[in-house]
């Protein structure tokens, strides 16, 4: 029985996270973009620093009318946002957060777990914009398409690497054997994942797939209401599993300079939200990257890079054992 | 790995025996409909449905690592290809009349014998084996330890077949490329293969061949 109830107890705690981080995530980058670009508009709302922005947008989604638009593939249009969302509520119950087993699910493959489902999250924008019915959607998931497959492949082998490293796949595996000289070592393989994560999850610099100026918002053009809503709250939910990610594989998670014994989860959780901050940063500071240039970072930067790594790791890996 | 099927009768089938019977049931289902339906992009989407069941069956089987490669390949990467491909060339909300085939008998006959084949290998290798699944089978360091003991020879094979498509690959898109320069605006000409688009012309070659099939 107390299985059962250790199994509801995690569960529990995955889905609040899940629930609550994206949206710790929103309201920094509302504050923090506001604060960056001199932003007037999200420091108003509730008095002392505009705190209730964020519950203003809540309602105002739930407000509006959820609208299909006439000549769109119904179905597929209405199930694209939940494609979108769940595979990241999956990821974050395979995260790490502390050691001796705090984490959702522990998975023999952990690593191929997580990178598996967070490409199928991609597979909703792809469904939204060919089911809605509209050239500039459609274009969006083009690009959003072309994006998966170029960024997929470095983020991949960067991973591969921390596997080689660690000699696991499973993600607490590979923390339990860390040690404070990774970082440097598989600092390459660190900058090509979190860039490559980064144009999964289509973000500035690489937003080309709902690029505002030019395909009005790509795949999610035709979306209203709640359903544009879980569009966002995936990107944010794909933040979040992108950083914990990032600091689980490449900064040690739940290690730290001190602390140890219980504040494991306060490490990682601070880690993540330094690289969410850097996230946020990199979206007010650089201009979007144009289609070519996106495809060239990916097949001639990125993967080359990845590789140098790999090669790396092999030989640090059999000179040292 | 004992020979004592007797004592695992089928009549007292197991919570994870009834689940496999389903969870293969729908992906039955998925795979019919995705070679009968007439919606093509709606196709490549029950084709993640029955790829995604094969993966639970191998989970169900404790074959982890095989179940996460199988969504990472297959359905990360080979439908969303598959949904570029037929996106950049003709997609089409609705019917498409012309996704009916003439061969469909023929087809019919292959897909029969294949299985046939298949099912015949699996249930002459295995016959009556009773095969425990108790402890994990197919960990990652399990399925590492066949692949590079046992099985190295087929693998390697496997790397040069794949080189051999890497390299067909770009041999298609640099003919793209010399022939595009002379032949510009002809919009009806089929595009070359999508896997060869992906890595060097996926950038270069949206605008004309991009049909209006929308509404």
């Amino acid at each position: 029985m107390s299985d059962a109830l250790d199994i509801v107890v995690r569960l529990l705690a995955v889905f609040v996270a899940f629930l609550v981080l994206p949206l710790v995530v929103g309201q920094t980058e509302h504050k923090v973009m506001a604060h960056m670009q001199g932003r007037l508009g999200p420091m108003y709302a509730g008095g002392f620093h505009g705190w209730a922005q964020l519950v203003a947008d809540g309602v105002k989604f739930a407000q509006k009318e959820d609208i299909v638009p006439a000549g769109a593939d119904r179905r597929v249009f209405q199930l694209a946002p939940a494609v979108g969302l769940l595979p990241y509520l999956l990821v974050l119950a395979a995260i790490p957060i502390g050691p001796r087993n705090a984490v959702g699910q522990s998975l023999d493959a952990g690593l191929f777990f997580v990178l598996a489902v967070m490409g199928v999250g991609v597979l909703g924008s792809i469904m939204a914009g060919w089911a809605s019915a509209n050239k500039f959607s459609l274009l969006g998931g083009l690009r959003t398409a072309a994006q998966l497959l170029a960024y997929e492949l470095p983020m991949l082998l960067a991973a591969a690497s921390v596997a080689m490293a660690a000699g696991t796949l499973s993600l607490p595996g590979i923390l339990d054997s860390f040690h404070w000289w990774w970082v440097p070592w598989q600092l390459i393989g660190a900058v090509v994942f979190f860039v490559a994560g980064l144009a999964e999850l289509q973000r500035p610099p690489f937003d080309m797939p709902v690029a505002d100026s030019e395909i009005i918002f790509g795949a999610y053009t035709e979306y209203t209401g709640l359903r544009f809503a879980l569009f966002l709250l995936a990107e944010y939910a794909g933040i979040v599993v992108l950083c914990a990610l990032t600091s689980v594989l490449f900064l040690g998670g739940w290690h730290g300079p001190f602390g140890a014994d219980g504040l494991g989860w306060l490490w990682t959780l601070l880690k993540t939200a330094v690289l969410a901050f850097l996230i946020i940063w990199l979206r007010v500071t650089y201009p979007r990257l144009r289609e070519d240039q996106l495809q060239k970072l990916a097949w001639t930067v990125l993967i080359p890079l990845a590789l140098v790594q790999i090669a790396l790791t092999g030989v640090v890996k059999v000179v040292t054992s | 790995m004992t020979l004592a099927a007797a004592s695992h009768g089928f009549l007292t089938p197991s919570g994870v025996e009834i689940a496999f019977l389903l969870v293969g049931l729908v992906t039955l289902g998925a795979a019919v409909v995705t070679v009968t339906t007439r919606q093509l992009v709606h196709a490549a989407l029950w084709l993640v449905v029955a790829l995604g069941g094969t993966a639970v069956e191998y989970l169900l089987l404790t074959a982890e690592f095989i179940a996460w490669v199988q969504v990472l390949i297959y359905v990360g990467s080979v439908v969303v290809l598959l949904l570029f491909g037929l996106m950049l060339t003709k997609a089409p909300i609705g019917r498409s009349p012309d996704a009916d085939s003439g061969n469909r008998w023929a087809a019919v006959a292959v897909a029969a014998a294949s299985a046939a084949a298949l099912v015949w290998v699996v249930v002459d290798a295995f016959r009556a084996t009773w095969i425990e699944l108790g402890t994990p089978q197919g960990t990652t360091e399990t399925t590492g330890r066949s692949l590079f003991q046992y099985w190295v020879l087929p693998f390697e094979a496997l790397s040069v077949l794949l080189l051999a498509a890497l390299v067909g690959a770009i041999v298609l898109s640099r003919k793209g490329t010399d022939t595009a320069a002379g032949s510009d605006g002809g919009g009806t000409a089929p595009l070359p293969a999508p896997g060869a688009a992906a890595p060097s012309g996926a950038a270069t070659a949206p605008g004309p061949a991009l049909r209006e099939g929308q509404r």
